[in-house]
């Protein structure tokens, strides 16, 4: 009887209980369908529109695969946009001075040092990583103007450009292998391998996690490391994208990026998060303001319209 | 028997928490192959001892020894690698992972390319609570659970790792009677395959059923270590709280008057629990509500507070009927209620008494929106008075107290609101017994002051030292309503106290089961 009693009640659970937590699928459907009618007229199908949303959405994405590990640790970055541009200007600068290999070095050193330092700061010193990431986006952003003296940066490597963000094979541009690679490691990473599980455990519940022989401090830690990573990546593919390294770019990112997440069904209070939801969440974002673009609203229209279907999206999701 | 091999010996263990002595070089030894009872009330160093001997408490002095192994770092890693496992009351258990993700949590099984196989981990906790024959569902999310499912698998988490000492501390707090029973076979399995068990709880008849040897402690000091046999309850209990007070048989049972009707139920259902409950209570009276977990009896005090609307039937309060919407509502009828979970409704630790005392009367206690500090203070200190909370002021938070004293503090917070009817679900969980026999006798100078009181207790001996009349639960029915002497047993009126209380805690466990026999038919009848 009570075998019955739990089969009947998982049931249930795929049934009933899990639209909620496959809101953002079902929202991304019903909108790309909403959209695809509305505005089959202005070209939203067209694939050079679809594409572009993807090129336009994919350092979004890149950024929000590793803040769904942040968050699910419990713990929040929102230095993401600003190390982001910091990254592009560090980029283009060392591909002037000696080469594109010396360049990505650079960029990802950059996001390493910045992480440990979130991450130090966190762990150690146990400033709340809000604070400490919130104090960082200014530093990320001021040393970005005075490095580059507030001029962009340019950068002449082709190969480089190709490569991180304005290539393409065919017509798919390579920012979407960036995406799906990405995703398909951060997927895995979080829910298949021990990593992700103390990372989840460490959001969940972080004194049991620590009763459970998990080190929390090592694993947030390692999250924000991850984090600025992952920012600094992004920022290397906005510099080729782009060929240029700006302290303006990724500015504002970081709110994109956590709406990403929590649109994909991530918590923010820890302990929950899923990787594909958050890649679809963040082009979820990039298909809204597309959309509303091609609809003709004026910006200050579009921020309006962009918010009130993040609140909905997420208003759904919630369990009650 | 040839001499027992040692499997833990601490030794000149001390540890002090910001100037006050938690430890004060204790010595604690458990053999291979025994149930070790450590007993000791609240603030006796129980937990922390077993946190030094974990790894999560670095003591002062000492030296601990696993097996042949010394540990010296202090971290959980090493103890676990030692060969310990412990439950922790719940506190082990991440809510956002499921039942088997949480008991194989850092020890997730992998497929060949090192990628957890959760399928693998479900398969083998089916195995773990089918050994141990108990339901719980390996698919389900922890947060989801009820406080008895946790706690089996929080033991579930602790035997999976084939431990060499075996930790279990008050395991059985939520358990229903049977669950506890099938614990005890699987124990004694264990022990017989070598495992020392360590096994800490406030419940005597399941030591004595359970433990081969125990150690007391008091106060932070290591009292006696003896086998069970040399230590008879009454001896137990004489240890445990040393001269400050006697056992709960001591309690003097004085009749309350009984007035006026103040309470009445009338086919009150809730969601799913309670079912058609009728229920009077008069002023002056207390109604012990007696039951398994998930019998109805927290559902019931929910209902009647205003926590959770009911779903149908009638309350009435002096003959009146009120409907509660929030629990804002019952406060204004004069209902109160000391909820089942201290920590997490009853208090906020890190805030002072005074303001955990005035938290829910500060409409009366503020004018124009500011507070009146000497009628809150006044309040605040007629309440430490009358119920003797021992705290070294008013402004001191209350996680500095002990568990009996924080408990007071949450019924010093109700009484404050002067409420008529009081409902108290499990007043004495988790504290000592000397602080339980003062609770027990404050809840019967309450009554005697005209209130009307209703009391659930999983201690079926509290319960019958408190009530006038006990309702026993089961599946959300009232199955019987008694008075307290109901359960007396007339032919040896002489027998002292202590015996008496014993042979009605059997009649009252016997009604109980019949209870629960009852409702199994009625569940098969209707299908």
């Amino acid at each position: 009887m009570a075998e019955s009693r739990t089969s009947k009640s998982h049931l249930f659970r795929v049934l009933i209980g899990d639209w909620r937590q496959n809101i953002i699928y079902i929202g991304f459907i019903v909108l790309f369908l909403i959209f695809a009618v509305t505005l089959s007229d202005k070209g939203f199908l067209n694939p050079n529109n679809l594409l572009n949303i993807i090129r336009q959405t994919a350092m979004i994405a890149v950024m929000a695969i590793a803040m769904t590990f942040v968050l699910s640790a419990g713990e929040i970055d929102l230095s993401v946009g600003s190390v982001a541009g910091l990254a592009t200007v560090t980029v283009a600068m060392a591909i002037a001075i000696a080469g594109p290999i010396a360049g990505v070095f650079a960029g990802l050193a950059t996001g390493l040092v910045v992480g440990m330092f979130n991450g130090w700061l966190t762990t150690r010193v146990g400033i709340p990583s809000f604070l400490t990431t919130l104090a960082m986006m200014g530093i990320a952003k001021g040393a970005a103007m005075w490095i580059s003296d507030t001029a962009a940066v340019p950068i002449l490597n082709q190969s480089y450009a190709w490569i991180f963000g304005g290539g393409s094979i065919g017509r798919i541009p390579v920012l979407l292998f960036w995406v799906l690679i990405l995703g398909a490691i951060g997927h895995f990473a979080l829910r298949r391998t021990g990593f992700g599980r103390r990372v989840l455990a460490t959001g969940g519940g972080e004194t049991a996690a620590r009763y459970s022989g998990i080190d929390t401090a090592r694993i947030k830690f390692r999250v924000l490391v991850l984090s600025s990573t992952a920012a600094a990546l992004a920022g290397m593919l906005y510099a080729g994208r782009l060929q240029s390294g700006r302290f303006q770019l990724g500015e504002g990112d970081e709110l994109s990026v956590i709406a990403a997440a929590v649109l994909g069904g991530t918590s923010l209070f820890g302990g929950k998060g899923t990787v594909i939801g958050t890649v679809v969440g963040a082009m979820m974002i990039g298909m809204i303001n597309n959309g509303l673009i091609l609809m003709g609203l004026e910006y200050s229209q579009q921020l309006i319209a962009r918010g009130g279907i993040i609140i909905l999206a997420v208003a759904l999701s919630q369990k009650r | 028997m040839t001499k027992p091999f040692v499997a833990v010996q601490m030794r000149g263990i001390s540890k002090s928490f910001g100037g006050v002595k938690a430890l004060d070089n204790v010595d604690f030894e458990v053999f291979v192959g025994e149930v070790h009872a450590l007993l000791g009330g609240n603030g006796a160093g129980k937990s922390t001892i077993l946190k030094v001997l974990n790894g999560i408490h670095k003591p002062e002095t000492g030296t601990i020894q696993v097996g042949d192994q010394y540990l010296t770092e202090s971290h959980p890693k090493e103890a676990r690698d030692a060969g310990v496992a412990m439950n922790f009351q719940e506190m082990s258990l991440i809510p956002t992972l499921s039942v088997a993700q949480n008991i194989f949590l850092t020890r997730e099984a992998v497929s060949k390319l090192n990628l957890i196989n959760d399928k693998e981990a479900v398969r083998q906790a089916k195995a773990l609570f089918d050994t141990l024959q108990v339901d719980v569902d390996p698919n389900a999310m922890v947060g989801d659970l009820g406080a008895g499912q946790k706690q089996l698998t929080e033991i579930a988490k602790a035997i999976s790792q084939n431990a060499k000492v075996l930790v279990l501390d008050e395991p059985s707090t939520a358990l229903a009677v049977s669950d506890v029973e099938r614990l005890f076979v699987f124990l004694r399995k264990l022990k017989e395959k070598g495992t020392a068990i360590i096994y800490v709880s406030h419940r005597m008849d399941e030591i004595i059923q359970i433990a081969d040897r125990a150690t007391i402690l008091r106060d932070g000091k290591h009292v006696i270590s003896a086998p069970i046999s040399k230590l008879p309850i009454d001896k137990m209990i004489e240890h445990i709280v040393g001269k400050r007070s006697n056992g709960l048989a001591d309690v003097t049972f004085s009749k309350a008057s009984k007035g006026d009707l103040l309470l009445e139920l009338q086919d009150v259902c809730g969601r799913y629990r309670p079912q058609k409950v009728d229920l009077k209570v008069h002023e002056g009276e207390i109604v012990g509500l007696a039951g398994l977990l998930g019998s109805g009896r927290s559902s019931l005090a929910r209902i009647i507070s205003g926590i959770t609307p009911a779903q149908s039937g009638k309350i009435k309060i002096r003959g009146k009927s009120v409907n509660f919407r929030r629990p804002g509502d019952a406060n204004a009828a004069k209902v109160a209620l000391v909820p089942e979970s201290r920590s997490t409704q009853g208090i906020i630790a890190d805030h002072s008494v005074q303001s955990n005392v005035t938290m829910a009367s500060l409409k009366q206690l503020t004018r124009y929106g500011f507070e009146i500090k000497q009628k809150s203070q006044s309040i605040v200190d007629a309440q430490i008075k009358r119920l003797s909370i021992k705290t070294a002021s008013r402004d001191h938070a209350v996680v500095t107290l002990s568990g009996g004293n924080q408990q007071k503090v949450v019924i010093g917070k109700w009484l404050a609101t002067m409420p008529d009817i009081l409902v108290l679900d499990e007043p004495t969980a988790g504290i000592d017994i000397g602080s339980k026999s003062e609770i027990v006798a404050l809840i019967r100078n309450l009554a005697r002051e005209g209130k009307a009181i209703i009391m659930i207790s999983s201690e079926l001996s509290e319960l019958l030292t408190a009530c006038d009349r006990i309702v026993v639960m089961e599946g959300g029915r009232i199955f019987s309503d008694n008075p307290r002497e109901y359960y007396n047993e007339s032919s040896n009126p002489n027998d002292d106290p202590g015996r008496q209380l014993q042979a009605a805690e059997k009649h009252l466990q016997t009604e109980i089961q019949l209870a629960v026999k009852a409702q199994t038919r009625l569940e098969s009848t209707n299908g």
